[in-house]
C-alpha cells in the first residue's frame, strides 16, 4: 500500500517537475513589407497554421509604407516584447543591419523570409527563399519563349530598380538569352520598372506597347506587374498578339487565365514559406536542427529540406507553372 | 480694367504656350510624341488629377486648402470596391452614387471642423488625411479589392466609348471642368466663393453666409474626391488600402498652383487649372517616352513647379499690381 | 506681461488682468504636457513592455533627427513662414556627403560639403520666398520635390555606405542618454533661450504677428527670415548626417515623409500655423508626445490602421484645444 502510494506520488512529482521545466510557448513574429499587400497574407497563413500545429504564439505586424527604414521601430518593439523569433521580409538590404544585430544580441533568431539582405547576410541567421533564385531567370525566359514560338521581341516589366531578387533574375534572363542558341531569335528590347506599383506598372506597360508595336512577349516577374500588364492586354483585347507571363498570384490571375488573356505563368507557394519558417525556427531553438550549411531536415508536407551555402533555404526546388489546367487547385 | 484682363489672359496663354513649346521640343526628339496615340496616353494620365484639381481650386480660392483629398479618394474607392465585392450582381453605376455621397460627407466633416471651431484648414485636413487613411485600412481589414471584383463595365469606361473611341473617363473629367466653370462664373454661390476668398473679413458684411459657403466648398472637394475614387477603380481596375490615392494631394496642388491659382485666395481660373493639369500630364508622358529613369522624374517635376512659379512672378512684376480682386474666366 | 494686482474698480471697460496661475498654466504647452502624461499612462496599460526608460530613449533616437529640425521649424512658423522641404534637404545633403566620401574626398571635407549644400538649399528657399515674394508653402512644396529628385539623381536607387567609425551615433551614450537625445535637449534649451529672451527672438514674434507693422517699426524682417531659412538648411543638413550615421548608409528616400512629422510636432506643441505664437518648450514636449504615442502603439502591436487614426484624431484634438486656449487668452 505504502509502496503503491509512494510510486504514485513519485510519478506525480516527476510529471509536475517536467511540467515546471516545460517551455513557455515560443513567440514568433513576422514583419511584412507593408500592410494591405495580399502576397504577405499567404505567407502569414503558413505561419499561423504551423504555429497552431506546433504550439507557438504568432503575430503579424507591418508598417504602413514599404520604405527602407519603416520597419526599424517595429523590430525595436519586438525586441522589447521579448519575442524568440523574428521573421522579416526586408524593405532594404542594409538599413536594418544595426537593429537586427541588436536583436540577435538579445538572443532572438532572425530569419529573412521571402527575400534576403543582399551583401549583408551576416546580419541574419538564415534566409527562407521561395525557390532557387538562380534558375528563375532561365525558367521565365523558357516560359515566354514557349508562348511566342521562340521568336520575336520581348520586354521585361520589373519592380524597383534596386530589388536584389529582381536584379538577380534579370541578370539570369539576360545570360540565358545571350548564351542559349534556343533563344537566338528572341530579342530583349526593353527593361522597364513599375516600382511594384499598379499605376506605374500599368503606364509602363502602355508605354511599352506604344514604343514597340512589334512586341510579342512580356515577362513581368512581379505579382503587381503581371496583373497590371494582363489588365492592359485584356482591356485592349490584344491577347492574341501580346503574350504576358511572369510571376503571379493564382488568386489575382485566375480570371485572366480563364478568359485566355494569359496562357500560363509561374510562382511558388508563399504559404509554404511561412510553414517552413516556423518548423525551421522551432527546430533550431529546441536543438533538433543545426543551423549549418549542408544540414538536412524534414518538414511535414514539404519533405526534405537542405540548408544551402550562406544559410539559405529554398522552399521548393523550382517554379510551379500555373495554367488553365491547374489554376483552380490553389487557394492563394 | 481691360489691361488687367490682358494680364490674366496672358497668364493662361502663357501656360498654353509652355505646353505647346514643350510638346514641340519633345516631338523633335521623339516624333511619336506628337501622335494621337500619345495624346491618348497624356489624356489618360490626367482625368483623376483634373477632377481633384477642380475641387481643390475652389477650396484654395476660398482661402483654404484641403490636404486630405488623397485619403478621401482612397476611402471612397474602397467603399465602392467593397460594395462590388459583397454584391457582385448590383447595378454598377450605384458605385458612383456611393463614392460621391461618401466623399461629400467626408468633405463636410472637414468643413465642419473648419467652421465650427475656426481651425486652420491646412491642419485640419492634415489630421483627416491620417484619420481617413486609417479608417480605410480598418474597414477593408487591410485587404485590397482584387481585379475580378471591379465590374468590367466600369473598367471599360477608361478604355473606350462609342464617341470616337475616346474613353468615357476623359469626357467625365472635362465635363467636371465645364461644370466648375459654370459654377464659378455663373452662379451666385460661385461668385461668393471668390468674394469670400479675396476678403474674408468683408464677406459677411456683403451678405455672404460664410459658414454655408465654406461648408459647400469642402463638401464639393470631398464629392469630387469621391468621383475620382470610383474612377480610380475604373482606370486601374483594383483598389488597395495603402496605395490608392497616396500622394494625390501633392500632384493636384502642383497642378493648381501652376495653373495660376493664388494661395492667398480670390484668384484662379478654371482654364488655367485645366492647362496646369495638362502641362503636368504632358511632362509626365514625355518623361516616360524619353526613357528618362524614374529616378530623375521627381526632380523634373519639382523644377517644373518652381519654373512655373518664377514665370508667374516675372509676369506679375512686368504688368501692373498683381490682380487680387475678382477673377476672370 | 501682467501684474497680479487687481485692476482698480473704476476701470470698468478694461478686462481684469489674468491671474498669474492662469498665465502659467492655461497655455497650449500645458495641454501638450497633459496629453504626454496621458500617453504614458495609456501606453503602460496597453503593453507591459512599454514603461522602460531605455526603450523609450532608444525609440526617441529614431525620431530625434526630425525633432531637432522641428525646433528650428517652430521658429520659422512663428515668423509667419513655413518650410516643407527639410526632409528632402536632409536626404540631398546626406547623399552629397556620402557620394563625396565614397568618391575619395577626405571625411572632414565631405562633411563640410554636406553642411554647405544644406545651407545652400535653405538659401534657395529663402531667395524665392523673400526675394521673389512667393508664398513659402508653394515654394517649399516645389523644392521638396526638387531636392528629393536631385537626391535620386545622385544616389539612384542604391544605398551608399558610410565608414564604420562614422556609424552608430545613436548608440553612443553620455550619462545613459543617447547622443541624439542629448543634442535635441541642448538645442531646445539654446533655442528656447534665444526665442524667449533675446531681441532676435522677440522680433521673430513681431514679424509673425504682423509683418508689415514690424517692418515699419524698424524690424529687419527680410534679413531675419533669411537667417531662419539658412538655419533650417543647416539644421536639416546636420540631421541628415546624423541619420546617415544611425543607419550606416544613405539612400535617396532618407527621411521620406519627415516634413509631416516635423509639422506635426510643431502643431502639437501649440505653434500657431499663421505665425506669431508658439514656443520651443511646446515643440520639445510635443516631440516626446509623438514618440510616446507611436511607440506605445507599436509595442502593443497595434495595426498601422489604428495608429493612423489615433494620430489624426490627436492632431485635430490638439488644434481645437490650442485654438480654444488662444482665443481665451487674447489680450
Amino acid at each position: 500500500m505504502l509502496k503503491k502510494s509512494l510510486l504514485i506520488g513519485l510519478t506525480a512529482g516527476m510529471v509536475f517537475a517536467t511540467g515546471a521545466f516545460a517551455q513557455d510557448p515560443l513567440k514568433i513574429v513576422y514583419i511584412g513589407k507593408n500592410t494591405g499587400n495580399p502576397y504577405f497574407d499567404s505567407i502569414t497563413g503558413g505561419f499561423e497554421d504551423a504555429c497552431k500545429s506546433l504550439g507557438c504564439e504568432f503575430e503579424f505586424v507591418a508598417p504602413a509604407t514599404a520604405e527602407a527604414t519603416s520597419q526599424i521601430p517595429f523590430i525595436e518593439a519586438q525586441i522589447q516584447r521579448g519575442v524568440n523569433v523574428i521573421g522579416i521580409a526586408p524593405n532594404s538590404p542594409d538599413a536594418l543591419n544595426a537593429v537586427l544585430d541588436s536583436a540577435r544580441a538579445a538572443g532572438i533568431l532572425v530569419l529573412t523570409v521571402n527575400g534576403d539582405l543582399t551583401g549583408n547576410e551576416s546580419h541574419r541567421d538564415a534566409t527562407i527563399l521561395p525557390t532557387n533564385f538562380d534558375i528563375v531567370g532561365r525558367d521565365q525566359v523558357e516560359m515566354v519563349g514557349s508562348l511566342i514560338g521562340y521568336e520575336g521581341e520581348i520586354a521585361i516589366l520589373s519592380a524597383t530598380t534596386e530589388a536584389p531578387d529582381q536584379n538577380k533574375w534579370i541578370v539570369g534572363m539576360n545570360e540565358t538569352l545571350a548564351s542559349d542558341p534556343k533563344y537566338a531569335k528572341m530579342k530583349l528590347v526593353a527593361t522597364v520598372y513599375g516600382d511594384d506599383q499598379p499605376e506605374k506598372s500599368t503606364t509602363e506597360m502602355e508605354a511599352l506597347l506604344s514604343n514597340f508595336p512589334d512586341l510579342k512577349g512580356v515577362i513581368a516577374p512581379t505579382t503587381v506587374g503581371i496583373a497590371a500588364a494582363a489588365q492592359v492586354v485584356q482591356s485592349r483585347g490584344i491577347a492574341a498578339t501580346v503574350h504576358v507571363t511572369g510571376l503571379g498570384l493564382p488568386s489575382e490571375m485566375r480570371d485572366f487565365v480563364k478568359d485566355g488573356t494569359v496562357t500560363a505563368f509561374q510562382l511558388w507557394s508563399p504559404y509554404n514559406e511561412g510553414w517552413l519558417a516556423v518548423h525551421f525556427a522551432v527546430g533550431v531553438l529546441d536543438g533538433s536542427i543545426k543551423n549549418e550549411v549542408g544540414t538536412t531536415f524534414e518538414v511535414p508536407d514539404l519533405g526534405t529540406i537542405t540548408i544551402n551555402p550562406n544559410n539559405s533555404i529554398n522552399t521548393q526546388a523550382s517554379l510551379t507553372t500555373f495554367d488553365a489546367s491547374n489554376i483552380d487547385d490553389f487557394s492563394f | 480694367m481691360s489691361l488687367l484682363r490682358n494680364i490674366l489672359l496672358r497668364r493662361e496663354a502663357g501656360i498654353a504656350v509652355m505646353i505647346v513649346l514643350f510638346c514641340l521640343a519633345v516631338g523633335m526628339v521623339k516624333p511619336q510624341f506628337l501622335t494621337l496615340g500619345s495624346l491618348r496616353i497624356v489624356l489618360l494620365l490626367v482625368p483623376l488629377i483634373m477632377i481633384g484639381a477642380m475641387g481643390q481650386m475652389l477650396v484654395i480660392v476660398a482661402r483654404h486648402v484641403d490636404l486630405s483629398i488623397g485619403s478621401m479618394l482612397g476611402l471612397t474607392a474602397m467603399a465602392s470596391g467593397m460594395m462590388f465585392r459583397h454584391y457582385p450582381e448590383i447595378w454598377w453605376p450605384l458605385g458612383f452614387a456611393l463614392s460621391i455621397g461618401v466623399g461629400a460627407l467626408l468633405g463636410l466633416f472637414n468643413g465642419l471642423l473648419v467652421t465650427m471651431f475656426r481651425l486652420p484648414a491646412i491642419i485640419v485636413t492634415l489630421g483627416t488625411l491620417s484619420l481617413y487613411r486609417g479608417i480605410t485600412f480598418i474597414m477593408s481589414n487591410a485587404k485590397q479589392i482584387d481585379r475580378q471584383y471591379v465590374p468590367s463595365a466600369l473598367k471599360s469606361m477608361s478604355q473606350t466609348s462609342p464617341i470616337f473611341g475616346i474613353p468615357w473617363i476623359i469626357f467625365i473629367a472635362f465635363g467636371v471642368a465645364l461644370l466648375t466653370y459654370w459654377f464659378a462664373m455663373h452662379t451666385r454661390v460661385g461668385r461668393q466663393v471668390y468674394a469670400l476668398g479675396s476678403n474674408p473679413v468683408a464677406a459677411p458684411l456683403r451678405g455672404i453666409n460664410v459658414t454655408r459657403v465654406t461648408l459647400l466648398v469642402f463638401a464639393i472637394s470631398g464629392a469630387l474626391s469621391g468621383l475620382a475614387g470610383i474612377l480610380y477603380a475604373s482606370r486601374w481596375g483594383f483598389v488597395n488600402p495603402s496605395n490608392t490615392g497616396n500622394g494625390f494631394e501633392f500632384q493636384v496642388i502642383a497642378a493648381v498652383v501652376i495653373g495660376g491659382v493664388s494661395i492667398n485666395g480670390g484668384v484662379g481660373s478654371v482654364a488655367g487649372t485645366v492647362l496646369g493639369v495638362l502641362l503636368l500630364g504632358c511632362v509626365s508622358a514625355a518623361l516616360r517616352l524619353l526613357g528618362i529613369p524614374g529616378t530623375t522624374q521627381s526632380a523634373i517635376y519639382g523644377a517644373v513647379i518652381l519654373v512655373a512659379l518664377l514665370i508667374d512672378r516675372l509676369v506679375r512684376m512686368q504688368g501692373q499690381k498683381p490682380a487680387t480682386a475678382g477673377a476672370r474666366a | 506681461m501682467t501684474d497680479t494686482a487687481a485692476a482698480p474698480p473704476l476701470a470698468r471697460d478694461a478686462a481684469p488682468p489674468r491671474p498669474m496661475w492662469h498665465v502659467v498654466l492655461v497655455r497650449p504647452e500645458t495641454m501638450t504636457l497633459v496629453l504626454l502624461v496621458l500617453g504614458v499612462i495609456v501606453g503602460s496599460q496597453l503593453s507591459e513592455f512599454f514603461l522602460d526608460i531605455n526603450y523609450i530613449l532608444k525609440s526617441f533616437t529614431l525620431s530625434a533627427e526630425f525633432a531637432i529640425v522641428a525646433l528650428v521649424l517652430t521658429m520659422v512658423i512663428i515668423a509667419g513662414e513655413i518650410d516643407l522641404s527639410p526632409a528632402s534637404n536632409m536626404a540631398l545633403s546626406a547623399c552629397l556627403f556620402a557620394w563625396a566620401q565614397q568618391a575619395g574626398v577626405p571625411m572632414p571635407l565631405a562633411i563640410v560639403i554636406g553642411l554647405v549644400s544644406g545651407v545652400a538649399m535653405g538659401a534657395l528657399n529663402g531667395l524665392m520666398v523673400i526675394g521673389l515674394q512667393l508664398p513659402s508653402i508653394i515654394v517649399t512644396i516645389g523644392t521638396l520635390t526638387l531636392y528629393r529628385g536631385l537626391a535620386q539623381v545622385i544616389a539612384g536607387d542604391k544605398s551608399i555606405r558610410v565608414p564604420e567609425w562614422f556609424t552608430g551615433i545613436n548608440a553612443v551614450f553620455i550619462a545613459g542618454i543617447p547622443v541624439p537625445v542629448l543634442v535635441f535637449a541642448l538645442l531646445s534649451i539654446v533655442l528656447g533661450l534665444v526665442l524667449g529672451t533675446t531681441m532676435f527672438g522677440r522680433q521673430i514674434y513681431l514679424i509673425g504677428t504682423n509683418e508689415v507693422a514690424a517692418r515699419h517699426a524698424g524690424v529687419r524682417s527680410r534679413r531675419i527670415r533669411m537667417i531662419l531659412f539658412l538655419l533650417m538648411g543647416f539644421a536639416s543638413a546636420v540631421a541628415g548626417l546624423m541619420t546617415a550615421s544611425r543607419l550606416g548608409s544613405v539612400r535617396y528616400d532618407l527621411g521620406l515623409g519627415g516634413e509631416l512629422q516635423m509639422v506635426l510636432m510643431a502643431m502639437l506643441g501649440g505653434t500657431y500655423i499663421f505665425g506669431g505664437r508658439g514656443t520651443i518648450l511646446g515643440t520639445f514636449l510635443a516631440a516626446w508626445l509623438l514618440v510616446i504615442v507611436t511607440t506605445g502603439m507599436i509595442v502593443a502591436n497595434w495595426l498601422p490602421a489604428w495608429q493612423l487614426c489615433v494620430l489624426g484624431i490627436l492632431l485635430i484634438v490638439s488644434i481645437i484645444a490650442t485654438n480654444f486656449i488662444y482665443s481665451r487668452t487674447q489680450r
